[in-house]
Order: C-alpha cells, then structure tokens, then sequence
C-alpha cells in the first residue's frame, strides 16, 4: 500500500507540472492577452496543487485565493478595459522568437547543470509540520517573523494607496459635491453678522388691520 | 511524501526559463512582460517550498508569503501605471513609450 501511495504521489506530481509547464508556454505565446490571463490561472492552479503535494497546503491555499482570486482577476480586468490595438505589439514575435528559445535553452541546461540535478535526488523525510502545516508556519510567522509581517502590512497598504492615487483621475470640469469643502465649513462662512442702529416701527393703525381668516 | 526534491527543482528551472523566453518574445506588450514577472516569482517560489519542506525549516515558507505579499502589491501598481499610461499615451507599446529620451 505504501508503495502505491508513492506512485500516485509521482503520478499526479508528473500530471500537474505537465499541465503547469504547458499553460505557462501558452502563457507567453497566445496571440490574445486574455487568453494568455486564462493560461496564466491554470498555471497558478497546478502549481497550487504542486504545493499541496509537498504538504504546504497553506500556501497552496493562499496562491489560489490571492493569485487567482485577487491579482489575475486584476489582470483580466485591466486586460479587458483597455482597448489595446494587438498588431503592433505582435511584430518582434518572429523576430525574436529564435533568439529567446535559445537564451531560455542555454539557460536552463546552465542552470541544471550548476545546481547538480542528481545530488538532490533525495526523498523528503516525515513532515516536519507535523499534522498541522498551518500551525508551523503561523509559528515561525508570529514570534521570529513578527516585524517583517507588521512591515507586509504595511506594504500592502502602501500599494492599496499608491494604485488609488495613480488610477484616480479627478475631472475637473464634472459638477460634484466636495466633501471636505462641506464639512469644513463653518456659520461665519455662510452668515454675514451685520451691526446696526435699531429702530421702532411706528404702530399700525387699528382700522388697517385685516380680518383672520 | 515520495517525490525527489530534485523534480521540484526541475520544475521550476523549466517554468523560470519559459518565462524568460516570454520576456524576450513579447517585449513590447507590458501586460505580457508583468505576467512572466509573476510566472518568475511562482517558480521560485516553488523552489522556496520545497527547500522549506525537504530540510524541515519554516523559513522558507514564511519567505513564499512576504514574496506573495510584495508581488501582489507589485502587481496593483504595476497595472495602475499601465492603465494610467493608456490614458495618456493611448498605448502601452514599450517602443512608442521613449518620450523620456528626448
């Protein structure tokens, strides 16, 4: 039974780097952006399954949620909205096409070859997680890690203002309210205290005076 | 778990050089290149795991989320600029952007 569990590891491991690998080559050749977008989710998506078979399942999680939830639906937002004339961009493709497969070639067998494939053909040993991997890593997160997670915080906040100030445009023409003009303003910029002499108003006379209604 | 650590590596080898190609071939689509930049940072990521997982060390791990962290908000900026760059330049073809040159 152990030895199938093995096998099947290895089977699925081989089935989603083929998937993740091939989506990745659709991603940087497709002609049509969204579908390169769409490529690139299922490339996320295997290599999220990859995670979870080297038993990170939080971050598998967490690449499905924040990638492919959150960034690539950005991607296929902006992608969409802009009316982006293709033709243009699509003319190096030829050109350069040889030049990066073979840049991408020599760098992959340089690679290979300087990290020394087979001294690390070793199988892992029990789970240092334990049972839980969430808990090991929320660990080593919250005492060691502490001020460099305050300082992500930080930065994803700082990203959250920057995109709203550079995508916000302000119309200057438009009729709209302005909030802080509103609440900022007070009674001695709407009402003009004026001083002056008081004066009676002679009284009316009594045969003037209107009947009620 | 009966996977080699050395399939990891390779996996993420091959998917850093596909998107190195994809920088070179789609130079001038700046959507394109932002998306190699992230299939980039997903094989190393890769690699992150499965050092962490295979010398038994949550180091590696908790790299992978600030690098999801700084690549997510890298990822909002970079398609800020790129939505704003169209509105003015009505393009987002790296070779017309050289107004900086002149």
């Amino acid at each position: 039974m152990p030895m199938n569990h093995a096998v099947f590891q290895m089977v699925c491991f081989v089935a989603f780097a083929v998937v993740a690998v091939g989506a990745a080559l659709a991603v940087v050749s497709v002609k049509n952006t969204v579908h390169g977008v769409l490529a690139l989710v299922l490339t996320f998506f295997s290599a999220a399954c990859l995670w979870i078979l080297a038993e990170a399942e939080f971050l598998g999680l967490a690449l499905v949620v924040v990638y492919v939830g959150a960034v690539m639906v950005l991607f296929l937002f902006v992608v969409m909205m802009l009316d982006i004339d293709l033709e243009p961009m699509r003319e190096g493709f030829i050109k350069y096409l040889p030049i990066g497969i073979a840049a991408a070639l020599i760098m992959l067998v340089e690679m290979l070859g300087i990290i020394g494939v087979r001294t690390f053909n070793v199988p892992a040993g029990p789970d240092p997680a334990g049972s839980s991997n969430i808990e090991w890593l929320g660990t080593a997160l919250f005492t060691h890690f502490l001020l460099p997670f305050e300082i992500a915080a930080l930065i994803l906040t700082v990203g959250l203002v920057a995109a709203v100030v550079l995508a916000l445009r302000v119309r200057t023409f438009s009729k709209h309210q302005d909030a802080a003009a509103q609440s900022a303003t007070h009674a001695a910029g709407r009402l003009r205290m004026v001083k002056m002499a008081a004066v009676t108003a002679p009284a009316p006379a009594p045969a003037a005076k209107e009947p009620q209604p | 778990m009966s996977i080699p650590l050395s399939w990891y590596i390779v996996f993420a080898t091959v998917l850093f050089c596909i998107s190195i190609a994809g920088i070179f071939i789609n130079r001038k689509n700046v959507i394109v290149l932002l998306m190699c930049i992230e299939l980039m940072l997903l094989a190393v990521n890769t690699n992150f795991v499965a050092f962490s997982r295979y010398l038994g060390n949550p180091s590696g791990q908790v790299f992978v989320f600030f690098i999801l962290t700084v690549a997510a908000a890298e990822s909002a900026i970079g398609l800020a600029i790129v939505v704003l760059m169209f509105r003015n330049r009505r393009t987002i073809n790296v070779d017309e952007i050289d107004s900086l040159r002149y």
